[in-house]
């Protein structure tokens, strides 16, 4: 009953076997990677992380808030340009009427999926290293997820009538029509939008009580109410944490199937239609491949620089970059391949418009767009299987900047070449965006960094109660196997 | 206001082991009113304790059932009931090329009977509690373990219950008054 670990009963003679076999193999102890090196305890991870927002607002944050909050006047001013003249401003025409929008919302998206990835599927897994980036992944997610839903919002042209896409009685009395996976959509992104902020939220909970502890020790009345009230009471009891964990596990087991099925429905806004290069099956798996490559590629460009400006090397140790460089070259190289299925079924497939529509991406007026991003996102994660580029922080960085450039030139070349070039030569056109689309398109990083960095400034940016768990000491037995697995050393516990 | 009273003793720990083993005592002594506060989920925790599997999943499932059978209805009703429209030549209604919605709203549904129940199961919110009148009780979000008996316990008896808790390696034991 102590001991809650299932053990196999050997009867004596195999278990007598088993130590012969032992001692023959002589297994090497693998030492599982430390998640917090330094040594540290809990008391410092407490102040680590509260500290942050605890600490006097620094220099840089305001700069930084201040250049950030101005570029999302880009957004604002190109929206309203937008509203206040009609769709015209952007640079659509027939035959491409899909342009920078639908590409920055599936852009934004797909940056958002790594965050649940992180915080659903590597929970399921049971990756530990995935706590001291969880928070911000998630984050990360809700606000790519603001960025994403502006760009359909906006794109129906009359934005004071886009409620007419829910489900709700209109004045015409004509409800929404389930058939288009444009609808399909709409709930797969509200719902997961709602659910990122739930399962980021119910995180937050007992880290908002730490944080509600801490003002109210150090006598901050406001603050301990401000936090108080968002951490609900929260006291740490374990029959508060059994219940927390449970609903933890569930909404990671929700999300999981979620985050598929978001990129999926987005992938359906192409492959449901009859254009060639949209039209093909492999859409689904490739575009949720593609987004949690990006949505890597946007964790390592913002926690690579927060890890050096707060020094959380002990945190987000040489460990954790490994593990996201070798997502990111695994979900690369998924996407490097279907790159080229989706060019050998062209071919295969035998259908001329088909073959076309590929070649035309690759050598047509737009394989500027195709080389770019071929090169950005097949070439440039091949790097990562060298364990050099991956320890060297600074190259790591700009890989990354590299596939978040190229995951958003995968969406224009997809979405442009196949509408610039239809069926009817007669009609072809070249596609430009305006200085509208340019500007809301770059607004809306000015709106991405203004909500991280409000998020940084205020609240604790790693779950300290999981971080706290997967450390050594927090082990109920004293020698780390409870949590971790086998290998860890034991150490003196947490206590200082 | 009424004169403080007993509320609970409150025993501390620093190491999780000693912590862990102490809370397998007191769920062997028969105590009923009593919990641990810990900085974060301890693994096998629930055991030492003696509590069984949490409920939250009986409101999940509520969720996802109310969800899926809201999107089966919204979309039957709507376009198939409502305002019939033909698309694309397909039936009014099946439950096909609807499963998207149905499914994202089970999910959706289900996610918030996950939240729901945590909160419902853990009594939350909750404006005050007594143990917050007792100060250092704050370090249980930072590093400190505590072990409360609660005064409202059959078993408690503020001497032995005090001898009881430092035998088990409580490093102090506090009374705390509410």
């Amino acid at each position: 009953m102590s001991d809650s670990t299932a053990e196999l009963t050997l009867s004596p003679e195999a278990a007598r076997q088993r130590d012969e076999v032992l001692a023959q193999v002589k297994p090497v102890d693998v030492p599982r990677p430390e998640l917090v090196t330094g040594d540290r305890d809990f008391h410092w991870v407490t102040e680590k992380i509260c500290g942050i927002p605890e600490s006097k607002t620094p220099r840089w944050w305001w700069i930084m808030f201040l250049v950030a909050a101005s570029m999302a006047t880009f957004t604002l001013f190109g929206l309203t340009w937008l509203v206040s003249t009609g769709v015209g401003v952007w640079g659509l025409a027939n035959p491409v009427n899909w342009g920078w929008a639908i590409v920055n919302f599936v852009f934004w998206i797909g940056i958002g999926h790594a965050g649940t990835l992180i915080s659903a599927i590597l929970c399921l897994l049971r990756q530990k290293w995935r706590v001291s980036i969880n928070r911000a992944a998630e984050a990360m997610t809700i606000f790519a997820v603001v960025c994403a839903g502006l760009f359909p919002l906006f794109h129906v042209g009359r934005v004071w009538f886009a409620w007419w896409l829910f489900p709700l009685p209109n004045s015409n009395w004509i409800w929404p029509q389930f058939r288009s996976p444009l609808e399909w959509d709409v709930f797969a992104v509200s719902t997961y939008g709602t659910v990122s902020v739930l399962f980021w939220y119910m995180g937050l909970i007992p880290d908002l009580g730490t944080m509600r502890d801490r003002a109210m020790k150090g006598g901050r009345k406001l603050k301990a109410m401000a936090y108080g009230l968002f951490a609900m009471g929260w006291r740490n009891s374990n029959r508060h944490w059994r219940n927390y964990e449970m609903a933890y596990l569930l909404l990671a087991g929700l999300s999981t199937p979620l985050v598929l099925s978001v990129h999926t429905i987005v992938s359906f806004d192409f492959a449901a239609a009859n254009l060639p290069g949209w039209h093909t099956t492999i859409f689904p798996p490739y575009f949720v491949a593609g987004a949690i490559f990006s949505g890597f590629g946007m964790v390592l460009t913002l926690m690579l620089p927060l890890r050096a400006v707060y020094g959380l090397h002990n945190l987000i140790t040489q460990y954790h970059i490994d593990c996201m460089c070798k997502i990111i070259l695994a979900t690369g190289s998924m996407v490097g391949y279907a790159y080229s299925m989706e060019f050998f079924i062209a071919w295969y497939g035998a259908n001329n418009f088909e073959v076309f529509a590929f070649v035309n991406r690759a050598f047509g007026q737009y394989a500027w767009a195709y080389w770019i991003m071929v090169s950005c996102n097949v070439i440039s994660p091949q790097l990562f299987w060298f364990k050099k580029v991956r320890q060297n922080t600074a190259l790591v960085w700009i890989i990354c900047g590299f596939v978040n450039v190229g995951m958003w030139f995968e969406r224009f070349v997809i979405t442009v070449t196949s509408l610039a070039n239809d069926f009817l030569p007669s009609s072809w056109g070249y596609y430009s965006p305006t200085i509208v689309d340019i500007l809301t398109f770059f607004g809306t990083f000015g709106l991405f960094s203004t909500l991280f960095l409000l998020f940084v400034r205020f609240l604790p940016m790693m779950p300290m109660g999981e971080i706290k768990a997967v450390m050594p000491a927090a082990d109920g037995h004293g020698h780390g196997s409870g949590t971790q697995g086998q290998g860890y050393p034991a150490k003196e516990g947490g206590h200082h | 206001m009424s004169a403080k009273s007993t509320y609970a003793l409150l025993a501390t720990f620093s190491k999780t082991p000693e912590f862990f083993q102490a809370t397998a005592k007191v769920r062997d002594a028969g105590f009923k009113k009593w919990d641990v506060f810990t900085p974060f989920p301890v693994h096998g925790l629930d055991d030492q304790m003696g509590v069984g599997r949490s409920k939250v999943p009986i409101f999940t499932l509520c969720g996802g059932v109310f969800g899926f059978c809201l999107g089966t209805l919204i979309t039957w009703y709507m376009n198939g009931f409502d305002y019939p429209l033909i698309v694309g030549g397909k039936p009014f209604w099946s439950p096909v090329f609807p499963f998207p919605v149905m499914y994202e709203l089970t999910i959706l549904n289900a996610a918030f009977g996950t939240l729901l129940g945590m909160f419902t199961m853990n009594l939350l919110p909750r404006h005050n509690h007594p143990l917050f009148e007792y100060e250092d009780f704050l370090k249980s979000s930072d590093d400190t373990f505590f072990i409360v008996i609660e005064k409202a316990d059959p078993q408690f008896d503020l001497d032995k219950t005090k001898a009881f808790l430092t035998e088990i390696g409580a490093e102090e034991v506090h009374v705390v008054e509410a």
